[in-house]
Order: structure tokens, then sequence, then C-alpha cells
């Protein structure tokens, strides 16, 4: 495996421009999500209007991979109704758990973070903002 | 002029000491990495490689005299007791317990602090009463005093570190006071590599009628130890990190307190009688080692012990001393790291951070180069968090420890540099 495989150019892009960093104004949930491994941490904020993803931004300390993640994960999610949101982490956890193969189709950009199931150590790295994400949707619910 | 160049030679070469040499007593470190580069290990805050002399150590006990300690009437079991033994007697020497009882077997740092705060602290330490620990400590010499000062209704004070990686020692001494009851400080910080001033600060916490716990997980190896003349009165180490097994430790603590001190825990190989009711221990160090013990393990941290002797401490702290300068004078020269702390005293350990690379990509990207270092909090979040950051990159040397690997190392990061910074065209 080699650094390019897990550093794509799309990944390090994302890391250096994040799409939708912040915090969300008048955010109806707010998650915080720490990796124990490693210290990294992620404040996850949005607004849910009328069944859809309103709103999403992070604000987040980690590496590339997380970073990119988040990023990727916020711009992915923006627009879509619940019920996809769900689907969407469930995937996104299976493919980083290798359980599943998934085209660009079914993933967009973030078939770029694929490489990180070769890397068992990073894909806590990969996965602290979706568990952020799933945490939230806890959250909806028991409201 | 050959005889003067011979002699100037054996002067530049402290004791014989060679690291190159020594690095062939040690297997793995033949090994190739990420598709056969060379291995430099620089991850040995968190375990050291393993001499020869302690595989066979281990491979020999269980191969030719495995048996169970203390009861057995068996050749077998006489011959592992009288190694089990022996093995305490050579730790006791090597840090310079005044007697064998005085050393306690346990799996490591970790489980000899918790022993201290279980049953030294649940009998000694009372409501109000206060305990000191520093912002410098690993996770393991903070979480069980949190544990015994919220279970007593104790208090646990901390001294600050300063920007220079040091303790701030006024405010340390400010803080003693007869309600102190112990205090507990690593020798040398894991992540800084401050060694801290001990003699001033245990003479400070015994004139102000406090305790003294010396967690020595991070300096046993790398330079000499003697409890006797720190005055300490515990001391705590691991085995794996001083080229021993893992699963074995030390505790040293005096006489004194061991014998007041109620058992840590209960069970076989630490009782005197026992009846349906009730037991009586058996003597120090016993009471505190219940249940069958790690036997290979401290016959393995024996061979560890005499290999360490056999090179001497002396030899060992100059070498990583040199070796230090030469590691921080390198790394400074790259004006996008900056090394946490600058203590005058300190030892082989360096973190850094590189610029607006995180710690986990370095370390990722300088493994594919054959460099192993730590990336991450390193087990002391609040020291990172006082220097403004929650992760860090931690280079850490040995005795084994080459210029050369502190050159593999400065060679990756120029990589993962133009990596990060040029993407993968």
């Amino acid at each position: 495996m080699e650094m390019d495989e897990l550093y794509q150019d799309i990944i390090l892009d994302h890391y250096r421009n994040p799409r939708s960093a912040g915090i969300v104004e008048d955010e109806e949930l707010l998650v915080e999500e720490e990796n124990p491994l490693c210290g990294d941490q992620i404040r996850l904020t949005a607004v849910i209007e009328g069944g859809l993803v309103k709103e999403i931004k992070y604000q987040a300390r980690g590496c590339a991979i997380s970073m990119a993640s988040a990023s990727m994960m916020t711009e992915d999610l923006i627009g879509k109704p619940i019920e996809e949101v769900k689907n969407r982490i469930q995937n996104f956890v299976r493919l980083m758990r290798g359980e599943m193969e998934l085209s660009e189709d079914d993933l967009g950009d973030l078939v770029s973070l694929e490489g990180v199931k070769h890397f068992p150590m990073r894909i806590k790295c990969a996965t602290m903002c979706w568990h952020a994400a799933d945490q939230a949707l806890d959250k909806l619910e028991k409201k | 002029m050959a005889e003067k160049s011979s002699i100037a030679e054996s002067v530049g070469v402290p004791a014989g000491f060679d690291p190159h040499r020594v690095r062939g007593d040690f297997p793995i470190l033949s090994r190739t990495v990420a598709d056969g580069r060379p291995l430099a290990y620089l991850d040995n805050a968190a375990t050291t490689q393993k001499p020869r002399a302690v595989l066979d150590a281990l491979q020999e006990y269980y191969s030719s005299y495995n048996s169970n300690v203390h009861r057995a009437i068996h050749e077998l079991g006489q011959e592992a007791t009288e190694a089990y033994e022996d093995a305490r007697g050579v730790c006791a020497g090597f840090i310079n317990a005044p007697e064998s009882a005085c050393v306690v077997f346990t799996r490591g740092t970790t489980e000899s602090i918790n022993l201290v705060a279980y049953a030294w602290g649940r009998a000694s330490i009372c409501e109000g009463d206060q305990i000191i620990a520093t912002e410098m400590e690993h996770h393991s010499n903070l979480v069980p005093w949190q544990i015994l000062a919220k279970e007593k209704g104790a208090n646990l004070l901390t001294v600050p570190v300063l920007e220079d990686g040091t303790l701030d020692l006024d405010v340390y001494e400010s803080l003693l006071s007869p309600r102190v009851k112990l205090v507990a400080v690593t020798h040398m910080s894991n992540i800084l590599g401050t060694i801290n001033p001990l003699p001033r600060m245990i003479s400070a916490a015994h004139a102000a009628g406090a305790k003294f716990l010396v967690d020595a997980a991070q300096s046993v190896p790398h330079f000499e130890i003697d409890v006797q003349n720190l005055d300490c009165d515990f001391l705590a180490c691991s085995g794996h990190k001083m080229l021993g097994p893992t699963g074995i430790g030390i505790l040293y603590a005096r006489r004194e307190l061991l014998e007041e001190m109620p058992p840590f825990m209960g069970g076989g190989e630490m009782i005197h009688k026992v009846t349906l009711e009730q037991s009586t221990w058996a003597e120090i160090p016993h009471k505190f080692e219940a249940g069958t013990p790690n036997i290979a393990g401290a016959i393995g941290l024996r061979a560890a012990v005499r290999y360490l002797q056999s090179i001497g401490m002396g030899a060992i702290r100059d070498h990583e001393e040199s070796l230090t300068a030469y590691a921080l004078q390198r790394l400074r020269s790259m004006p996008d790291i900056r090394i946490l702390g600058d203590a005058p005293d300190r030892g082989g350990v360096l973190s850094f951070l590189m610029d607006d690379i995180h710690p986990h990509d370095i370390a990722q990207l300088v493994d594919r180069e054959g460099v192993a270092i730590r990336a991450g909090h390193g087990c002391a979040q609040p020291l990172l968090r006082r220097f403004g950051t929650n992760a860090v990159s931690r280079a850490s040397f040995c005795l084994y420890s080459t210029e050369e690997d502190i050159e593999q190392l400065c060679a990756a990061l120029g990589k993962a540099r133009d990596f990060f910074h040029h993407g993968n065209g």
C-alpha cells in the first residue's frame, strides 16, 4: 500500500480547503466526539428542517484523514433526508471495516477514503465524524 | 603516533561503548520494514527492544525449569524459586534498595502505582488530606490519585509546568503543608524528557511530613537510580521499558511502609495462615504478590538488568546525552519544527510539532521510510493541553539508538513535508 493510496489528492484538497468548517448559528443539534486513542476532537452542529439536513458544519482538530472525512461528510449529507443520512453513515462504517465495496456512484468523493481500510490504526480517524453524526441522529430521535 | 591516536579514540568512546556494536545483541534491529528499509526504532519511551540475553532467558526458563515457585518440593520448583528470588535480588541491587524484601514484583509501573494508591492510600489518606502530583504526569500517575482522592474526600493538587518544560518549584514548595500526605512525581517526563530535581523535591516533601513516590518508568533504563540516595518512599518502574519482557515491573517501598500496608490483592502466595473465617499475611514482599507471579517475566527482567549492568549505566547515559544533543540540534535546524520544552536536564525523549502537519500524518509518512515514532497524546493529555495542543510526534532513544537513526528520521520528516505541501504530483 503506497502513501498516495492513503493520502489521495482529493483528501489533501479537503484537508487544506475544508468545505464546511465552522459552527452553524442557532444550531438545533450539537454533538462532540473524541477519539480516545489520539485525543482528536470534533464538534458537529446542524439544523434539520422538514426531515432534511438544512445546514451542517464541523469544528475539529485532527489529522488529514479525519479532517478530510469530516469535510466530505458534511458536503455529502447536506440536503439529504434523515433516513438517507442513516444509510450513508452505516455504509461508510461498513466500507471502513471492509464489509462492502462501494462505487463512486454510491459515495462520490468519499470513495477516496477507501484506502484507509488498509491501515487499521487509522480507521478511527476516518470514522470519528461519522460517529458524531450518528450520535446527532440519536439525539434527534430523543427530542 | 599510532599509539597516541588509539588513546584518543579510547577516550572518545566511553568505557568502550559503541551503539553499533550493541545493536548486534538485539535481533529485531536487523529486520527491515517498509519494503526493505532499515528500521529506525525511535519509540523507546513506549517500549524498548529486547537483547538476545533476555530472549534466551525466557526460552531457557520455559524449556528447562518451568515450574511454579515457592511451594514445590521438586527440583524444577526449587530452580524456578531460586531464579525468581535471585531476580528480585538483582533488581534490588540495580536500584540500590537496602534489601530484596523491599522489592515487590508487579505487572508494571501502572500496577505498582495502583498498589500504593490502593493499599497505602486507602489506609493513610483521610478526608481533607492533600496529594500533590504534577501537570507532566503520565495518566498512570494521575488517575489512581484522582480515584483515591474522590473516594476519600481528599484533594489532588498539581504543580504547573513552565514553558521550558520544567516544574514550577516555587509553586510546589508553596503547596507543601502538613495536610499533604503524598507527593507523586515522574523522574523523567515521557513527553518532554525533563528530568525532575528529585533530591530537592523529596527533601522538601519530607520536611513537610509527606511521603514521596517516584514514577521511574522513563528514567530507570537510561541512568543510574539509587533509591537510598534519592531517599524516596516508593519507586515504580516497568520491565518492558528497560529491555525486559512486558507484564513485569517493580514496586520499591521502604520496609516499614510495606509492613504496615494492608495487602493489595488476596489469594494464594500472599498468606501466612488461612481458616474459613480469616487469614494472616505472609511476610513482605510476598504479602503483595497474590497468585502465581510472572515468573518468566522476572527471570527475563533479571537478564535485562544484568545486560544493562554489563554495559554500565554511566556509559548509557553519556551516549544518550550526546545523541539527544545531536537530535535537538538537527531538529532545531528545521524552521517548521517546534520542540516542546527545553529543560537543561533532560533524557532522550523529544516531542515536536511540525507546522500544519498533524502528528498522525507525520507518523504515518515517516513509517513508510522505516522510522517508528509515536503520535498522539502520549498518555499525558493535561500536559499537551498546557502546551496548546492535543497531539504531538515523539522520538525517543535507547542505548542502541544511533545518529544514523536520527538522520533517517530527519530525511523522512523532509519527505513528509514535501508530500504534504506538494501532494502526489
